[in-house]
Protein backbone atom coordinates (compact mmCIF):
# COMPACT_ATOMS: atom_id res chain seq x y z
CA UNK A 1 0.00 0.00 0.00
CA UNK A 2 2.79 2.41 0.94
CA UNK A 3 4.59 1.93 -2.38
CA UNK A 4 1.38 2.14 -4.46
CA UNK A 5 0.63 5.50 -2.84
CA UNK A 6 4.22 6.64 -3.43
CA UNK A 7 3.97 5.65 -7.13
CA UNK A 8 0.72 7.63 -7.49
CA UNK A 9 2.28 10.62 -5.71
CA UNK A 10 5.42 10.60 -7.89
CA UNK A 11 3.52 10.27 -11.19
CA UNK A 12 0.87 12.90 -10.43
CA UNK A 13 3.37 15.37 -8.91
CA UNK A 14 5.70 15.17 -11.92
CA UNK A 15 2.89 15.65 -14.44
CA UNK A 16 1.32 18.42 -12.33
CA UNK A 17 4.52 20.40 -11.85
CA UNK A 18 5.60 20.20 -15.49
CA UNK A 19 2.11 21.37 -16.57
CA UNK A 20 2.38 24.16 -13.97
CA UNK A 21 5.71 25.29 -15.43
CA UNK A 22 4.30 25.20 -18.99
CA UNK A 23 1.22 27.18 -17.93
CA UNK A 24 3.20 29.83 -16.04
CA UNK A 25 5.70 30.21 -18.85
CA UNK A 26 2.90 30.85 -21.32
CA UNK A 27 1.49 33.44 -18.91
CA UNK A 28 4.83 35.23 -18.65
CA UNK A 29 6.85 36.71 -15.79
CA UNK A 30 4.84 38.19 -12.91
CA UNK A 31 6.38 41.64 -12.29
CA UNK A 32 3.58 43.57 -10.59
CA UNK A 33 3.02 42.44 -6.99
CA UNK A 34 0.24 44.88 -6.07
CA UNK A 35 -2.90 43.03 -4.87
CA UNK A 36 -5.05 44.15 -7.82
CA UNK A 37 -2.51 43.02 -10.39
CA UNK A 38 -2.03 39.69 -8.59
CA UNK A 39 -5.80 39.21 -8.56
CA UNK A 40 -5.99 39.86 -12.30
CA UNK A 41 -3.13 37.42 -12.94
CA UNK A 42 -4.93 34.82 -10.77
CA UNK A 43 -8.18 35.21 -12.69
CA UNK A 44 -6.36 34.86 -16.04
CA UNK A 45 -4.57 31.76 -14.75
CA UNK A 46 -7.79 30.23 -13.42
CA UNK A 47 -9.04 30.09 -17.01
CA UNK A 48 -5.82 28.60 -18.39
CA UNK A 49 -6.46 24.93 -19.31
CA UNK A 50 -2.85 23.85 -18.66
CA UNK A 51 -2.90 25.43 -15.18
CA UNK A 52 -6.26 23.75 -14.43
CA UNK A 53 -4.79 20.40 -15.52
CA UNK A 54 -1.80 20.94 -13.25
CA UNK A 55 -4.03 21.74 -10.27
CA UNK A 56 -6.07 18.55 -10.90
CA UNK A 57 -2.88 16.43 -11.03
CA UNK A 58 -1.59 18.08 -7.86
CA UNK A 59 -4.90 17.50 -6.09
CA UNK A 60 -4.58 13.77 -6.87
CA UNK A 61 -1.06 13.87 -5.49
CA UNK A 62 -2.24 15.76 -2.39
CA UNK A 63 -4.91 13.22 -1.43
CA UNK A 64 -2.54 10.30 -2.04
CA UNK A 65 -0.07 12.16 0.19
CA UNK A 66 -2.69 12.62 2.92
CA UNK A 67 -3.26 8.87 2.82
CA UNK A 68 0.46 8.20 3.14
CA UNK A 69 0.89 10.69 6.00
CA UNK A 70 -1.86 9.04 8.01
CA UNK A 71 0.30 5.95 8.65
CA UNK A 72 3.93 6.97 8.09
CA UNK A 73 6.42 9.36 9.67
CA UNK A 74 6.61 12.88 8.27
CA UNK A 75 10.38 12.48 7.95
CA UNK A 76 9.78 9.39 5.77
CA UNK A 77 6.77 10.59 3.76
CA UNK A 78 8.16 13.95 2.65
CA UNK A 79 11.61 12.85 1.47
CA UNK A 80 10.60 9.64 -0.27
CA UNK A 81 8.43 11.56 -2.70
CA UNK A 82 11.53 13.40 -3.91
CA UNK A 83 12.13 10.77 -6.59
CA UNK A 84 10.20 13.37 -8.58
CA UNK A 85 13.40 15.47 -8.70
CA UNK A 86 15.08 13.25 -11.24
CA UNK A 87 11.88 12.56 -13.20
CA UNK A 88 11.15 16.28 -13.38
CA UNK A 89 14.70 17.33 -14.26
CA UNK A 90 14.56 14.93 -17.23
CA UNK A 91 11.15 16.35 -18.20
CA UNK A 92 12.50 19.92 -17.79
CA UNK A 93 15.23 19.17 -20.31
CA UNK A 94 13.14 17.34 -22.93
CA UNK A 95 9.66 18.82 -22.50
CA UNK A 96 10.41 22.37 -21.27
CA UNK A 97 13.67 22.63 -23.30
CA UNK A 98 15.59 24.09 -20.36
CA UNK A 99 19.36 24.09 -20.55
CA UNK A 100 20.15 21.66 -17.77
CA UNK A 101 23.90 22.09 -17.24
CA UNK A 102 26.08 19.69 -15.27
CA UNK A 103 25.62 21.70 -12.05
CA UNK A 104 21.89 21.07 -12.17
CA UNK A 105 22.29 17.35 -12.93
CA UNK A 106 24.75 17.00 -10.05
CA UNK A 107 22.44 19.06 -7.81
CA UNK A 108 19.40 16.91 -8.65
CA UNK A 109 21.45 13.72 -8.16
CA UNK A 110 22.74 14.93 -4.76
CA UNK A 111 19.22 15.79 -3.65
CA UNK A 112 17.98 12.35 -4.76
CA UNK A 113 20.81 10.53 -2.91
CA UNK A 114 20.18 12.70 0.15
CA UNK A 115 16.49 11.91 0.04
CA UNK A 116 17.20 8.18 -0.34
CA UNK A 117 19.47 8.28 2.71
CA UNK A 118 16.96 10.23 4.76
CA UNK A 119 14.18 7.76 4.04
CA UNK A 120 16.06 4.43 4.37
CA UNK B 1 26.32 40.63 -12.96
CA UNK B 2 24.09 43.03 -14.91
CA UNK B 3 21.29 44.93 -13.06
CA UNK B 4 18.76 42.67 -14.81
CA UNK B 5 20.30 39.42 -13.53
CA UNK B 6 20.77 40.94 -10.05
CA UNK B 7 17.09 41.98 -9.99
CA UNK B 8 15.98 38.53 -11.14
CA UNK B 9 18.17 36.83 -8.54
CA UNK B 10 16.87 38.93 -5.62
CA UNK B 11 13.28 38.40 -6.68
CA UNK B 12 13.95 34.66 -7.10
CA UNK B 13 15.44 34.31 -3.61
CA UNK B 14 12.62 36.22 -1.88
CA UNK B 15 10.02 34.12 -3.64
CA UNK B 16 11.96 30.87 -2.96
CA UNK B 17 12.07 31.64 0.79
CA UNK B 18 8.27 32.05 0.84
CA UNK B 19 7.87 28.79 -1.14
CA UNK B 20 10.10 26.86 1.29
CA UNK B 21 8.57 28.24 4.51
CA UNK B 22 4.94 27.74 3.46
CA UNK B 23 5.73 24.18 2.32
CA UNK B 24 7.53 23.25 5.53
CA UNK B 25 4.96 24.69 7.93
CA UNK B 26 2.06 23.51 5.77
CA UNK B 27 3.34 19.92 5.92
CA UNK B 28 4.10 20.23 9.61
CA UNK B 29 0.60 21.38 10.58
CA UNK B 30 -0.91 18.75 8.28
CA UNK B 31 0.95 15.97 10.08
CA UNK B 32 0.11 17.48 13.46
CA UNK B 33 -3.59 17.41 12.71
CA UNK B 34 -3.76 13.99 11.01
CA UNK B 35 -5.54 11.19 12.89
CA UNK B 36 -3.83 7.77 13.13
CA UNK B 37 -5.67 6.39 10.10
CA UNK B 38 -8.32 7.23 7.53
CA UNK B 39 -10.65 4.22 7.23
CA UNK B 40 -13.19 5.50 4.70
CA UNK B 41 -13.20 7.83 1.68
CA UNK B 42 -15.43 10.30 3.55
CA UNK B 43 -12.73 10.66 6.25
CA UNK B 44 -10.46 12.19 3.61
CA UNK B 45 -12.94 15.08 3.34
CA UNK B 46 -13.92 15.51 7.00
CA UNK B 47 -10.28 15.56 8.07
CA UNK B 48 -9.90 18.84 6.12
CA UNK B 49 -12.08 20.58 8.73
CA UNK B 50 -9.80 19.81 11.66
CA UNK B 51 -8.14 23.12 12.69
CA UNK B 52 -4.49 22.02 12.28
CA UNK B 53 -5.22 20.30 8.97
CA UNK B 54 -7.11 23.39 7.74
CA UNK B 55 -4.16 25.61 8.70
CA UNK B 56 -1.78 23.21 6.91
CA UNK B 57 -3.95 23.22 3.81
CA UNK B 58 -4.14 27.05 3.83
CA UNK B 59 -0.35 27.28 3.98
CA UNK B 60 -0.04 24.72 1.17
CA UNK B 61 -2.38 26.86 -0.96
CA UNK B 62 -0.06 29.84 -0.40
CA UNK B 63 2.81 27.47 -1.26
CA UNK B 64 1.15 26.51 -4.55
CA UNK B 65 0.50 30.15 -5.51
CA UNK B 66 3.99 31.37 -4.58
CA UNK B 67 5.53 28.45 -6.45
CA UNK B 68 3.47 29.29 -9.55
CA UNK B 69 4.68 32.89 -9.28
CA UNK B 70 8.28 31.69 -9.05
CA UNK B 71 7.82 29.39 -12.04
CA UNK B 72 6.51 32.29 -14.13
CA UNK B 73 10.13 33.36 -14.59
CA UNK B 74 12.45 30.71 -13.16
CA UNK B 75 13.40 27.32 -14.67
CA UNK B 76 11.78 24.19 -13.24
CA UNK B 77 15.23 22.55 -13.10
CA UNK B 78 16.35 25.49 -10.90
CA UNK B 79 13.26 25.75 -8.70
CA UNK B 80 13.27 22.02 -7.87
CA UNK B 81 16.68 21.71 -6.18
CA UNK B 82 16.56 25.15 -4.55
CA UNK B 83 13.19 24.60 -2.91
CA UNK B 84 14.33 21.15 -1.70
CA UNK B 85 15.86 22.97 1.26
CA UNK B 86 12.39 22.46 2.71
CA UNK B 87 13.18 18.75 3.22
CA UNK B 88 15.97 19.68 5.61
CA UNK B 89 13.73 22.01 7.62
CA UNK B 90 11.01 19.34 7.73
CA UNK B 91 13.47 16.85 9.22
CA UNK B 92 14.43 19.34 11.95
CA UNK B 93 10.81 20.22 12.71
CA UNK B 94 9.98 16.50 12.90
CA UNK B 95 12.78 16.10 15.43
CA UNK B 96 12.08 19.13 17.59
CA UNK B 97 8.32 19.23 17.63
CA UNK B 98 7.06 15.73 16.78
CA UNK B 99 9.86 13.82 18.57
CA UNK B 100 10.85 11.89 15.47
CA UNK B 101 14.43 10.63 15.49
CA UNK B 102 17.16 11.83 13.09
CA UNK B 103 19.55 8.92 12.58
CA UNK B 104 23.11 9.29 11.27
CA UNK B 105 21.88 8.13 7.84
CA UNK B 106 19.35 10.94 7.87
CA UNK B 107 22.04 13.46 8.85
CA UNK B 108 24.12 12.27 5.86
CA UNK B 109 21.07 12.65 3.61
CA UNK B 110 20.44 16.16 4.92
CA UNK B 111 24.05 17.06 4.17
CA UNK B 112 23.76 15.81 0.56
CA UNK B 113 20.52 17.77 0.02
CA UNK B 114 22.12 20.98 1.31
CA UNK B 115 25.14 20.35 -0.97
CA UNK B 116 22.84 19.88 -3.98
CA UNK B 117 20.87 23.02 -3.17
CA UNK B 118 23.91 25.24 -2.75
CA UNK B 119 25.45 23.91 -5.98
CA UNK B 120 22.39 24.87 -8.03
CA UNK B 121 21.24 27.89 -6.03
CA UNK B 122 24.52 29.74 -5.80
CA UNK B 123 26.25 28.79 -9.02
CA UNK B 124 23.51 28.66 -11.62
CA UNK B 125 21.31 31.40 -13.15
CA UNK B 126 17.59 31.02 -12.34
CA UNK B 127 16.52 31.33 -15.97
CA UNK B 128 17.94 29.69 -19.10
CA UNK B 129 14.99 29.12 -21.39
CA UNK B 130 14.60 32.73 -22.51
CA UNK B 131 18.20 33.13 -23.63
CA UNK B 132 18.04 29.57 -25.00
CA UNK B 133 15.08 30.52 -27.18
CA UNK B 134 16.91 33.52 -28.63
CA UNK B 135 20.04 31.67 -29.67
Amino acid sequence: MTWVLIAIIVASTSVGEVLQAIGMRRHGEICDFRPGALGRAASTLARNAVVIGSVVAMAVSFFAYLGLLSFSDLSFAVPVTAVTYVVETVLAKYVLKERVNWLRWVGAALVLCGVALVSL
Amino acid sequence: MTPETARLRTKTWICAVIVVLTQVFGNFFLKRGMPADLPSALDYITVLFRPWVALGVTLLVVWLLSRMTLLSWADLSYVLPVTSLGYVLVAFLGRWLLDERITSKRWAGIFLIVAGVSLVGCRSAPQTWKSGARS
